[in-house]
Order: structure tokens, then C-alpha cells, then sequence
């Protein structure tokens, strides 16, 4: 096990610097200068703007700009907001638990409701259940995520009033920021109402960062249990006169949640991506938001130390998928 | 009274161009303690018939009979519950393909000990303890540490050890076992039916043994049942059959054995193949790979008779069942 866990922790590191490469050489690509983009209208002198840049190191060929880059990386430094002139790492730092929380909350939707969705699925096939699931599925999955969240908000926030529109909690609450994470914040912090109110504002944007992954899930659950099913073990689970239930949920669904844990791993690729999305409609404080203002202002610190992050993420979470591969199923994990 | 009745059993499959019947018709009675071989070519009925007893057989598959009795119980007659009260505990099955028969996902130990859990209970070491014996009982060397083996980690033959050790821990009155010997290797084969047989002799139980292995079903079968395209085609002692087969279809069979055919230059073989869901022959089924088929036999499909030179044991489905001499009556 652990020389399995150290292999794929090896594997790691060329991803690592395929990622600073990747977002230096595309950042670079996007057309617009930062410096013009912060003096905004009132224009800057020539000499003033070739001093700017040099003292940003913009000046040099990009190999050399890319070899301080990863140097400072490195050391641990990913530089300094171009626009807020604080450094990138305490921003994320600041900003990171609000899209983890979103993040978190969506997943664990996600896969309480497309899990068992996916297994009834499949115990039902070509039943209405099946078909209804399938369906609503591949709506969700289709559907373009800024209109559905629009479309939450109108019918929740606007017409029945149930939810706040924006934000993660009501104004009229201060909640001493301890942990970043809201939900928890707003607990210790011991204002009558207040975990009710950050719980509130949680449930839409979580939902619609959930739509896509749920959908995901329920589909990839579905076909990972039919296949399953067939299998000849299943049948010698009811030679044994065991339960249909226990058929399903013991010595099915521990075969099928291979391809389905892959699956979910993915997904939090996708809902980092998808938090940008919404949390620029719920003007939500996250790390998405704040990638989407970097872009617009050309902030090339930020979003190359951001995006190596979130890409940091994404990768921490894929190793851990591995290694829980190994956990599930014996083969992987000790053959070697 | 018969421990397994089976009367008028019907199990078809619906496919495009209708219903296709895997099994027809087959009657069947099992006594307590008892060993029947059961042979026949591929396709001729004799697992689905196995399954369809066991309740294994899945939707889309219709399954009908008159009669599914055990130990005078009607099966079909029983809830769900009260049925799976009897499959795994009184009356179990081992398969073909035992590497993909045991899951993956667990311990050997956690099977075998499910099976306990479910239909006996106790506390967890008597499970544990009886595991341990179970695997001591099938030839599992070092058996308290393979306990903790996942099925990848065993041979074929060990797998299907451990399926029969699962199969046999509730001490059932009846055993299934499905061609338990096909996917082994050739000289694990002999080991397992030797340990089939003598576990059937020691436990007393019945068993159903499926096998293409004719010498092993001359040496231990009391009974052999002769399968053709979902029909049961003879049944006899097992000295007689050998001896002297009545249905050209077993005296067939038995020509194409490599130890009936000592010193011959060439093994004889029965031309094509048992008819499927699409080419199934007017009259009688075997009529078009028969040598002595006649036109009545295309036209006409003949019943299950008792033959009365085995009786009270013998019957066969055949218009012109053989002699003494090979030859047609």
C-alpha cells in the first residue's frame, strides 16, 4: 500500500509543471497590457509605463519571465496582486473556504441524491423511475448553468421569497470570520439567526454547482451497476438467499462505486470550474469570482498563482481518488 | 416422498421473434441422498433448469411449471422470504466459472461467514470457527489464513473450493453443481468432482451433478437424465444407459467418448449443433442430426414414455428407440 500511495504521488510532479507552463503561456496570450488596463482612461506617459513594466519584470524575454516565475514558486511566492498590491497566497487564503464550502456542499448533494438515484435506476431499469431519472439527468446536464441559476432565483428568491438573491449571509449579522467556512463561522459566533440566514443563502448556489455532478453521478451509477448486476457474483449473492437489498447495496454497489468514485473525482474539476459561473451570479466572495475579475483587469500574478492552485487542488483531490480506488477494491492495491 | 418434485417445468425467454424456450416440458424427481448426472451438449437446457429451481433465474425470463416441490413444499407456491429461506441453506449451487463466481470486493472469509450470518447465526467466532473448518473440509491448506484472502488471490481450483466450502455451510439437503469441473484446468478437474463425490457420500446430502465428464458420471451417478434442446430425452439407471442406450441422441454421445473408442483410427462426432431460438425442426427436435430419423419422426414430436426395459427408473422421447444391437427396434 504505501509503495502504491508513492508511485502515484510521483506521478504528481510532471502534472505540477505542465500546469505552470500551461496557465503562463495562455495568460500571456490573452491580448491587453495590465498596466494600461490600471490607469484605466486617464492615460500614462511612455516612460512611466515602460518603468511600470520594468519593475514588474515584464520587460524581459517570457523564458526568463517564466524561469523567475517558477523560481518564486518554488520559494513559495506566487507574487503580488498587480491590482490590490497584496500578495496572491493570502488573497486565496481569504477566499478559498467560501468556494470550498460551496464546493463541499455541492458534492455531498450530488452524491446523496445521484447515488441512490442511480442504484434505483438500475434495480428499475426500464421501469418509469428509470426513465424519469435518466431524463431529468440529461436536462440537468444540458442545461446552461447561469440560465437554471437565474431561473432558481426567480421562481425562489424573487417570486416566493424563500431565499436571499446574493451573498453569504444577511448584512444585518457581523460574523468574526475564525475558520472562513460560513456555516461554521456563523455558529460559533452565537447571534440568534445567524446560522439559519448563512444556511439560506448556501442552499441555491449550492444546488445549482450540484446540477451537473448530480447528474453525472446518477448516469455513471446507473451504467456501473447494470453492468454489475449481470455479474456472475451477484448471481452466487442470490444463490446464498440474500436480500435483494443486500444483493444491491453489499455486493453490487461495492463493485460499481469504482468507475462512480473516478467519476465524482472529476467532477471537482468541474466544480471549480462551475463555481466561477456561479459565483459570479450569486456574488458569492469565492476564489471563481475573484479569477473572473484577475481576467478582466489582465492581473497575470493572480490568476497564475490562482489558477496553480485551484490546478493544486484539482490534483490533490485526483491523488486522493487513487489512492481511495486501492481502499475499495483489492485488486488495485495489492497486486503490485 | 422425493426431496425435489419437478413437474411440467417451462422456462422461456421472450426474444424478437417471440418466445424461445430454453426449457420444455421437463419432469424431474430427486431423492434424498441421492447423485444424478445430468448430460447433454450446450444450449440443451440443463443449467436453466438448475437456475430456474434455484429462483435464479432473472427478468426477462418466464419461468412455469405444475409443480416445484422441496421436501414437499411447493416452491412456487412461497413468498420471496419464505424462499430464500431455503435457497443457500437447504438447497445450494455451485457454478461453472468459479474465478468469477466469488466477489471480488471481499474476503474469502467474509463470504463464506455471510452465508453462516444469514441462514444460521450465532455469535461471530462460531462463525469464524466454522469458516475455518468448512475450508479445512474442502482441502484449503492453511485455511485460517485464508480467510483473509480476496478471491484474486486464488487459483481457479482454490476458488472453486471455496465456492463449495460457502455452498455446503449450511449443511444443505440438495447440491447443484453446474459443470463444476469445465473452466479448471485438466488435472484440477478429477480433484474437484473426487471432492464432490465424496463430499455427497460423507454428508449424505443429494446432488445434481452436471458434467461433460462421462467417466465421472459412470463411477458415481445411481441415475443419469439425458437433455436435448430444453427436453428431457432418457433417463435410466446409470448401468444401462452405458450399456445400452435406447435414444439415438445418448447412444450418440456416448460413440463420440475417446475411451469407447480404443484402437480406431477416427473419433466419430455428431454432426451440427442443438437447434436455437430460430432453427428449431418440425417433429422431433433431433430428427435432422439423427442417423435413423424417418419421416414420422420429421413430422410428429414424440412424447416421454417409460421404457419399459428399465422400469421403473427408464423413459425416453423417441419414435424409434434403439435395441440391444444399436439398431432400431
Amino acid at each position: 500500500m504505501f509503495r502504491f500511495v508513492l508511485t502515484r504521488v510521483s506521478l504528481v510532479i510532471p502534472t505540477f509543471i505542465g500546469v505552470t507552463l500551461l496557465t503562463f503561456a495562455l495568460i500571456r496570450l490573452v491580448p491587453g497590457d495590465p498596466i494600461e488596463l490600471l490607469v484605466g482612461e486617464r492615460g500614462i506617459d511612455p516612460a512611466r509605463h515602460a518603468m511600470l513594466r520594468a519593475e514588474m519584470g515584464l520587460d524581459k524575454p517570457l523564458l526568463v519571465q517564466y524561469g523567475i516565475y517558477i523560481w518564486d514558486v518554488l520559494q513559495g511566492d506566487l507574487g503580488r496582486s498587480v491590482v490590490s498590491r497584496k500578495p496572491v497566497l493570502d488573497e486565496f487564503l481569504t477566499l478559498f473556504p467560501a468556494t470550498i464550502e460551496l464546493g463541499t456542499c455541492a458534492i455531498i448533494i450530488a452524491i446523496l441524491l445521484g447515488l441512490p438515484a442511480g442504484i434505483l435506476a438500475a434495480t428499475r431499469r426500464g421501469k418509469v423511475f428509470d426513465h424519469t431519472v435518466m431524463g431529468v439527468s440529461l436536462t440537468g446536464y444540458s442545461m446552461p448553468i447561469f440560465w437554471w441559476a437565474i431561473l432558481l432565483i426567480l421562481l425562489f428568491s424573487v417570486k416566493l421569497g424563500w431565499t436571499p438573491v446574493s451573498g453569504r449571509i444577511s448584512v444585518m449579522f457581523w460574523v468574526e470570520p475564525v475558520t472562513g467556512f460560513m456555516l461554521i463561522d456563523s455558529y460559533l459566533s452565537g447571534e440568534p439567526g445567524a446560522l439559519r440566514s448563512a444556511v439560506s443563502h448556501l442552499v441555491l448556489p449550492s444546488l445549482v454547482l450540484a446540477t451537473i455532478p448530480l447528474a453525472v453521478i446518477a448516469r455513471m451509477t446507473r451504467s456501473a451497476m447494470l453492468e454489475v448486476l449481470s455479474e456472475d457474483y451477484v448471481r452466487t449473492a442470490r444463490a446464498k438467499g440474500l436480500s435483494p437489498l443486500r444483493v444491491t447495496w453489499v455486493h453490487a454497489l461495492r463493485n460499481a462505486l469504482i468507475p462512480v468514485v473516478t467519476v465524482i473525482g472529476l467532477q471537482v474539476g468541474v466544480l471549480l470550474t462551475g463555481a466561477i459561473l456561479t459565483e459570479t451570479i450569486f456574488a458569492w466572495p469565492g476564489v471563481g469570482r475573484w479569477l473572473i475579475v484577475a481576467v478582466g483587469k489582465r492581473d497575470y500574478p493572480t490568476l497564475q498563482g490562482g489558477v496553480l492552485l485551484v490546478a493544486c487542488t484539482v490534483i490533490f483531490v485526483s491523488l486522493l481518488v487513487d489512492i481511495l480506488y486501492g481502499v475499495i477494491n483489492p485488486r488495485i492495491s495489492r497486486t503490485r | 416422498m422425493a426431496l425435489l418434485d419437478i413437474r411440467n417445468l417451462t422456462v422461456e425467454f421472450p426474444t424478437s421473434r417471440g418466445l424461445f424456450r430454453a426449457v420444455e416440458g421437463v419432469d424431474l424427481t430427486i431423492e434424498e441422498g441421492e447423485l444424478l448426472g445430468i448430460v447433454g451438449e450446450s444450449g440443451s437446457g440443463k443449467s436453466v433448469t438448475m437456475l430456474a429451481v434455484m429462483g435464479l433465474v432473472t427478468k426477462p425470463g418466464i419461468i412455469s411449471a405444475d409443480r416445484i416441490a422441496f421436501d414437499g413444499h411447493d416452491l412456487l407456491g412461497m413468498s420471496a422470504r419464505e424462499r430464500r429461506r431455503v435457497i443457500g441453506r437447504d438447497m445450494a449451487m455451485i457454478f461453472q466459472e468459479p474465478m468469477t463466481s466469488l466477489n471480488p470486493c471481499y474476503t474469502v472469509g467474509f463470504q463464506i461467514m455471510e452465508t453462516l450470518k444469514v441462514h444460521i447465526g450465532g455469535t461471530a467466532a462460531e462463525r469464524r470457527r466454522r469458516a475455518i473448518e468448512l475450508l479445512d473440509r474442502v482441502g484449503i491448506p492453511a485455511p485460517e489464513s485464508r480467510l483473509r484472502a480476496f478471491p484474486h488471490q486464488l487459483s481457479g481450483g482454490m476458488s472453486q473450493r471455496v465456492m463449495i466450502a460457502m455452498a455446503i455451510s449450511c449443511n444443505p439437503r440438495l447440491l447443484f453443481a453446474d459443470e463444476p469441473s469445465t473452466a479448471l484446468d485438466v488435472t484440477i478437474q478429477a480433484q474437484i468432482l473426487d471432492l464432490l463425490v465424496a463430499l455427497q457420500r460423507d454428508e449424505g446430502m443429494a446432488m445434481v451433478l452436471v458434467t461433460h465428464d462421462m467417466g465421472v458420471v459412470a463411477e458415481t451417478a445411481e441415475r443419469v437424465v439425458v437433455m436435448y434442446a430444453g427436453q428431457l430425452v432418457e433417463q435410466r439407471a446409470v448401468d444401462p444407459l452405458f450399456e445400452t442406450p435406447v435414444h439415438p441422441y445418448t447412444a450418440a454421445l456416448l460413440d463420440s467418448l475417446p475411451e469407447r473408442n480404443l484402437g480406431g483410427r477416427r473419433l466419430p462426432t455428431l454432426p451440427g449443433v442443438v437447434p436455437g431460438a430460430y432453427d428449431r425442426p418440425e417433429g422431433c427436435l433431433f430428427n435432422p442430426r439423427c442417423r435413423f430419423a424417418e419421416d414420422r419422426c420429421r413430422a410428429e414430436a414424440p412424447v416421454l414414455r417409460a421404457d419399459p426395459g428399465d422400469a421403473p427408473i427408464g423413459k425416453v422421447r423417441c419414435h424409434r428407440p434403439l435395441g440391444p444391437d444399436g439398431a432400431p427396434l
